[in-house]
């Protein structure tokens, strides 16, 4: 029987195998020791490495993230809890002006290797101020990495590669993935930061996803190959580094490109990659490039609501049959 | 309190507790969608406070704010059927649990953004002494709320601008699993903190609906005057765990015991009983009560599902959703 692990799971452990090879990882958050998160995402953390290591903070989010700038800027790797992906907003400064500009604006004297972890996106009905897909907010600053797995797996790699990577990384754990399972990783396992994965080999239509929506793309990818049509996931697993020359080279092959999204379509992360391949690759196209994103309002708390404004499995196959037959 | 307005205050504090009652079953049998946060238990908080009130004053809350919308008159059917993603809840199914808002009767809101609402308290207490209404602006938060920037900010802006607002903590002893005691410098979390902004602050027995009564009553004639903010941070307990199903099992068995012991109901109920009132009158109106979010449960039930296009309205002050031409 394969090694099964959760990717909630695996968010615990992605943290603990760096804590376990590096003694300057120490985590920071709310409800994190004792109580092992309010996702349970740190089970195990506060039981293997103790208060030193594992530290509950009180509700204050700029605290939490500027000390773990301050940390990070005198010798510690900090991997710091923002219990809801919503609630940067609330510790926006360190994240908007400080932590992606100390480096660059001191001339390289500043290193701020720190992580900052977040629950984000929908589907669980948590409403307007718990729901929302925010990987697009952090898309806006230069100089913060952005980690978005889908799969245990890539949470682990990713984790490891986040911290102990010397920049600054922000790492979306999706909510309505926590429950999933897949295979455990050996130790070791490294995901390097920037390089995205081919979720399903296709040949007629390239479908770019991230997090939550590359289940939702493989779903469409299976219905659609019933009706014939051969469709290529690429799973981006980061933001930034934005790997866009496998985007690219699938495009080159497929000439269709569909960009599947859980933020708004205002502003969202979709709109810098097929700006690239308007870019760069118009020659390649035989068709318009479509976006399959979140509605351009708040998400609404009744779930028949959620559904009208988030992206769903008939969404994109609609929007991929209608590219194909274009 | 007169034993009259006590008495009503008694029923509808049985109200919240067992509109709170039927939104955990719900929830329990899969009826509520998402999340709730209770407030049985946090009863005689919101009635003390809303009597004490006019109706034309503010009133801010949190994601565990069922019994603040209660006190300032929404209905049990009105809250229900919100949790339960019903077109006839509160705000039409687009809030939820955690932002139960009645806007026609000053109830502003509810946040789910720890400390967010207590600026918002003191801009509209702002408002109030700009337009010389007299009005006073109240925010209800937690005790976990008093570690975050915005709860100093606007007791110092609500100091200094001498604003018609008043603060009410109500400490249940835990943030979501952590003692607030655990990650706070001061013991009374709220109360010891008024000194820095040199406003009064003062530790009251929040599970007494008429020392809150008294508490607020005070603190909105003192910001009426002009005299400026109070904090006031009211003692309590929370019957349910954080949210959801939360079995709270962080809370020692003996603590438990102790504030069950220390009930809002029984509290006020000794107290009519002291007053004179027969035990017969009481249980009418926790029969009322009883009868009333009964019939709220299964209105709420058999109410119509938002209609789909409900998701594309109201971002805009026309009503519309449109972002681009
Ligand atoms: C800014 C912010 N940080 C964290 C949270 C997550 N959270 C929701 S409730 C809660 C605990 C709040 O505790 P307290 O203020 O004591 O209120 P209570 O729930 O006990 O009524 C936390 C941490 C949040 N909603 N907002
Ligand atoms: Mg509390």
């Amino acid at each position: 029987m394969a090694d099964v692990i959760t990717y909630r799971e695996a968010v615990a452990e992605g943290i603990a195998r760096e804590m376990r090879r590096d003694s300057t990882v120490v985590c920071l958050g709310e409800d994190i020791g004792a109580a092992e998160g309010v996702f349970k995402t740190t089970v195990g953390l506060f039981a293997e490495f103790g208060p030193q290591r594992v530290w509950d903070t009180p509700i204050s989010e700029q605290a939490i993230v500027g000390a773990a700038m301050g940390a990070a800027m005198t010798g510690m790797r900090p991997v710091a809890e923002i219990m809801f992906s919503d609630f940067l907003a609330c510790c926006w400064d360190y994240l908007a002006n400080e932590i992606p500009k100390a480096r660059y604006m001191t001339g390289g004297q500043v290193t701020v290797p720190l992580v900052i972890r977040t629950a984000n996106g929908g589907g669980l009905g948590f409403g307007a101020q718990h729901s929302q897909a925010v990987e697009n907010w952090a898309l806006t600053v230069p100089g913060l990495k952005i980690a978005a797995p889908s799969t245990p797996a890539d949470v682990i790699g990713l984790m490891a590669s986040a911290i102990r990577s010397d920049d600054p990384v922000v790492f979306f754990e999706h909510k309505a993935l926590l429950a999933s399972s897949g295979q455990r990783p050996p130790d070791g396992h490294l995901v390097e930061l920037g390089k995205a994965a081919v979720a399903r080999e296709g040949t007629d239509i390239t479908v770019v996803a991230l997090a939550s929506t590359v289940s939702v793309a493989l779903k469409a990818a299976e219905q659609l190959q019933g009706d014939g049509i051969s469709v290529e996931v690429i799973d981006l697993r980061c933001l930034v580094p934005l790997d866009m020359r496998t985007v690219l080279s699938s495009v080159e092959r497929t000439s269709h490109l569909l960009v599947v999204e859980e933020n708004p379509y205002q502003g969202g992360w979709g709109g810098t990659v097929v700006s690239v391949v308007a870019d760069e690759g118009f020659e390649m196209l035989d068709a318009p490039i479509k976006r399959v994103a979140g509605a351009c309002v708040p998400l609404p708390f009744a779930d028949a609501l959620e559904a009208e404004v988030i992206p769903t499995v008939d969404k994109v196959t609609e929007a991929v049959r209608r590219l194909s037959a274009y | 309190m007169t034993p009259e307005e006590l008495l009503d205050a008694y029923e509808e504090m049985a109200l919240i507790r067992r509109t709170e009652k039927a939104a955990h079953d719900l929830f329990m049998s899969g009826f509520v969608k998402g999340t709730t946060h209770l407030a049985a238990g946090h009863e005689a908080i919101a009635v003390g406070a809303s009597a004490a009130l006019r109706p034309d004053d503010y009133v801010f809350a949190t994601y565990r704010g069922h019994h603040h919308a209660m006190a300032r008159g929404a209905t049990p059917e009105e809250c229900l059927a919100e949790l339960m993603s019903k077109a006839t809840g509160l705000c039409q199914a687009k809030g939820g649990s955690m932002h139960l808002t009645k806007a026609s009767t000053g109830m502003l809101g509810s946040y789910a953004i720890v400390g967010a609402h207590l600026p918002m308290a003191a801009g509209a207490a702002w408002s109030a002494k700009l337009r010389g209404s007299g009005q006073v602006a109240v925010a209800f938060f937690g005790d976990g709320a008093t570690n975050i920037g915005a709860f100093h900010e606007a007791l110092n802006l609500a100091a200094v601008w001498q604003l018609p607002a008043l603060f009410v903590c109500e400490n249940n002893l835990y943030m979501e699993y952590t003692p607030i005691a655990d990650v706070t410098a001061v013991p009374n979390p709220a109360a010891d903190r008024a000194g820095g902004y040199n406003i009064p602050g003062e530790v009251i027995d929040g599970n007494d609906v008429t020392v809150v009564h008294e508490a607020v009553s005070r603190a909105a004639e003192r910001a009426r005057k002009g005299d400026g903010p109070t904090l006031i941070e009211a003692q309590t307990y929370r019957h349910f765990g954080h949210s959801r199903s939360d079995p709270a099992k962080y809370r020692p068995a003996e603590e438990v015991e102790r504030w069950l012991k220390h009930d809002p109901l029984d509290v006020a109920r000794a107290r009519l009983e002291a007053a004179g009132v027969p035990p017969e009158t009481i249980s009418e109106r926790d029969r009322r009560a009883a009868q009333v979010v009964e019939a709220a449960v299964t209105a709420a039930k058999n109410a119509p599902e938002p209609d789909r296009e409900l998701a594309f309205t109201d971002v805009w002050a026309d009503g519309s959703a449109t972002w681009r031409t």
